[in-house]
């Protein structure tokens, strides 16, 4: 199979968005200007960011200062890192020192923390111009950033559709253009689903593969940050800079990890793809027919598709709608109008509690918090948060077993592709149901990756989800490699 | 409805979790929970009897460090962030005495 190296979208000439490994190269090289990159990404932004409200707050004079730093240590002949010059977008819910840092939430309205978050300290290291700060369904609990306090992102690829979520701003920010790449953070499929539906990469490490200081926690156990990127180069060159021990974060894993970049054309021969023969139905065809497809394409390129059962997937639904919500019980406590955000002033401090979080929380945050704190009150605890964790046994168990017959695992990321606005009404169970595929992932602590794979529906982009065990991260981002150079083959035959 | 959760539930839950809801908040809270309780049903059938509870997916242990003074947050950083800050602390409204 050949290999392209250029994207099929890359007709458009100049202006077309670079990656984030030209770019870097072209900066390093003092070929291109890291502050003339970034206007042209604020240029993008300023042109149509009204319309799609990918970001909660562009850090134009900060990304400015950052910009002509990196051009100064490039002139000075210094030491310039991996991400030089690369514009890159923040989920909001990542601590920036100084710069608002919201969730989407009314209650962190204005918010400045007083540190950064490590991913943001590693990529101003690496060289990274950070950009701005992302929109996302309030405190990452959503499908399609309809949850947030600040209004909705659109889908870049039709606006009227959701770009999905929670993490919907840093996955359009990517589709639109306004920077290369950005991160986001994935519970339950905040990432990847998002992905999916914004035809880009999107990648969630192994729990405990980045750093998670600073980023406002949702769910304890469950929460990962990660990549999006235009390619699968450019998510594992982020993934790798970002990756690694944190001191500051008891629960990173604290050994070394194998460079990325350093895996993507080994290529896949060999390699044993599971197909999850129980997997729960609900995809449209358009979406199974894309992932038939990527059977076909890696089947091609030497892998060996195998079949495997991995009988509790079904009941991963139940089992993170009662964990996820029990940890951000406790975790969201911290929101009492004390220390940070809001607060609604009552007579006394329970009053006052009350009241502030009320006020402050939107429906479905509120949703979560009285479901969590039901499955964790006395009498209920055993029937409901501890026989959840009893059900994430059972699953983590039968992926182990999965992946002794499999190295990694094929599925569709979202049963779907992107939805219209309000398609999931008043609703809450219909909006679960978009993460059906992401969330077993989470409970086991494995990654995932969404890789595009063509178009289903409405010519809307379709992602493929490739799934590995623990620490399997090279042979997950094999995979996908080869369904992107597959996809980019297929494109280019049906353009020339 | 399969009343798996009543009105007066979901307002001692609202009281346990800090949250005013108004009442049409609260019948529309008992609907909703209802409804995902009963899907949150099809574990029932799972014999969980001797499964072990998995709380977190990474075998860590309890990481350890040197007790020694270290650079914290700016004090007076941290403060001006707060709703209301007296005297280099947290402003807050009387703890007890009012509502017993």
């Amino acid at each position: 199979m050949s290999t392209s190296a250029s994207a099929p979208s890359s007709s458009s000439a100049s202006s077309a968005p670079a990656t984030a490994a030209s770019i870097a190269a072209q900066v390093r090289a003092g070929e291109v200007r890291a502050v003339d990159v970034l206007e042209q990404h604020l240029a993008r932004i300023d042109a149509r960011d009204g319309e799609i409200h990918a970001f909660n707050h562009v850090m134009t004079d900060r990304a400015r200062a950052a910009a002509a730093a990196v051009d100064a240590a490039v002139a000075a002949g210094g030491a310039v890192g991996p991400l030089a010059g690369v514009p890159i977008a923040l989920k909001d819910n990542m601590c920036t020192h100084g710069v608002p840092t919201t969730c989407s939430s009314k209650i962190l309205d204005d918010w400045k923390p007083p540190y950064d978050a490590t991913v943001v300290t590693k990529l101003v290291a690496a060289g990274a111009v950070i950009i701005g700060k992302t929109n996302l369904d309030e405190f990452a609990m959503g499908s399609s950033t309809e949850n947030s306090a600040f209004g909705p992102t659109r889908n870049p690829h039709d606006t009227s559709r959701v770009p999905g979520g929670s993490s919907g701003g840093s996955a359009a920010a990517v589709a639109a253009g306004f920077s290369p790449v950005s991160l986001g953070s994935d519970t339950g499929g905040s990432i990847r689903q998002p992905a999916a539906l914004c035809g880009v990469v999107g990648v969630k490490p192994t729990y405990g593969y980045v750093s998670r200081y600073g980023l406002i926690a949702f769910a304890s156990s469950l929460d990962q940050i990660g990549p999006f990127a235009t390619d699968v180069h450019d998510a594992a060159l982020v993934l790798d800079v970002i990756g690694g021990h944190d001191p500051q974060d008891s629960t990173s894993i604290p050994e070394r990890h194998p460079s990325l970049v350093d895996v993507l054309d080994r290529g896949v021969e060999g390699v044993r793809i599971g197909r999850i023969t129980d997997l729960p139905e609900g995809a449209d065809p358009d979406v199974v027919e894309r992932l038939e497809a990527a059977f076909e394409a890696l089947s091609e390129a030497g892998a060996i598709i195998v079949d495997v059962e991995v009988p509790a997937f079904g009941y991963a639904l139940t089992a993170y709608y009662l964990i996820a919500p029990a940890e951000a019980s406790s975790n969201l406590a911290r929101f009492d109008g004390v220390r940070f955000g809001m607060r609604v002033d009552a007579a006394d401090t329970n009053a006052m509690y009350s009241a502030t979080r009320a006020a402050g929380f939107g429906d479905e945050v509120k949703r979560r918090i009285m479901l969590g704190t039901y499955a964790l009150s006395a009498g209920y605890y055993d029937a409901y948060y501890g026989r959840a964790l009893k059900v994430r046994r059972l699953i983590h168990d039968d992926f182990a077993r999965a992946y002794q017959q499999a190295d990694v695992l094929l599925t569709p990321t979202s049963p779907t592709v992107a939805f219209p606005f309000g398609a999931k009404g008043d609703n809450p169970l219909a909006m679960y149901l978009c993460d059906l595929y992401t969330i077993p992932t989470n409970l086991a602590g494995h990654p995932g990756m969404s890789v595009p794979f063509g178009t289903g529906a409405d010519g809307l982009p379709v992602g493929v989800q490739v799934l590995a065990g623990t620490l399997d991260e090279p042979t997950m981002f094999r995979v996908g490699a080869a369904l992107e150079r597959a996809a980019l083959a297929t494109a280019a035959r049906s353009q020339s | 409805m399969s009343d798996r959760i009543t009105t007066a539930d979901v307002v001692k839950v609202a009281k346990l979790a800090r949250l005013d809801l108004a009442p049409q908040e609260i019948e529309r809270m008992t609907a909703q929970l209802d409804g995902m309780l009963e899907h949150f049903a099809d574990m029932d059938a799972l014999d969980l009897s001797h499964v072990v509870p998995m709380t977190q997916p990474y075998p860590l242990r309890n990481v350890m460090r040197p007790d020694v003074v270290r650079p914290g947050l700016d004090h007076d950083e941290v403060l001006a962030e707060a709703p209301r800050a007296e005297s280099g602390r947290f402003h807050v409204p009387p703890v007890i005495g009012i509502d017993s």
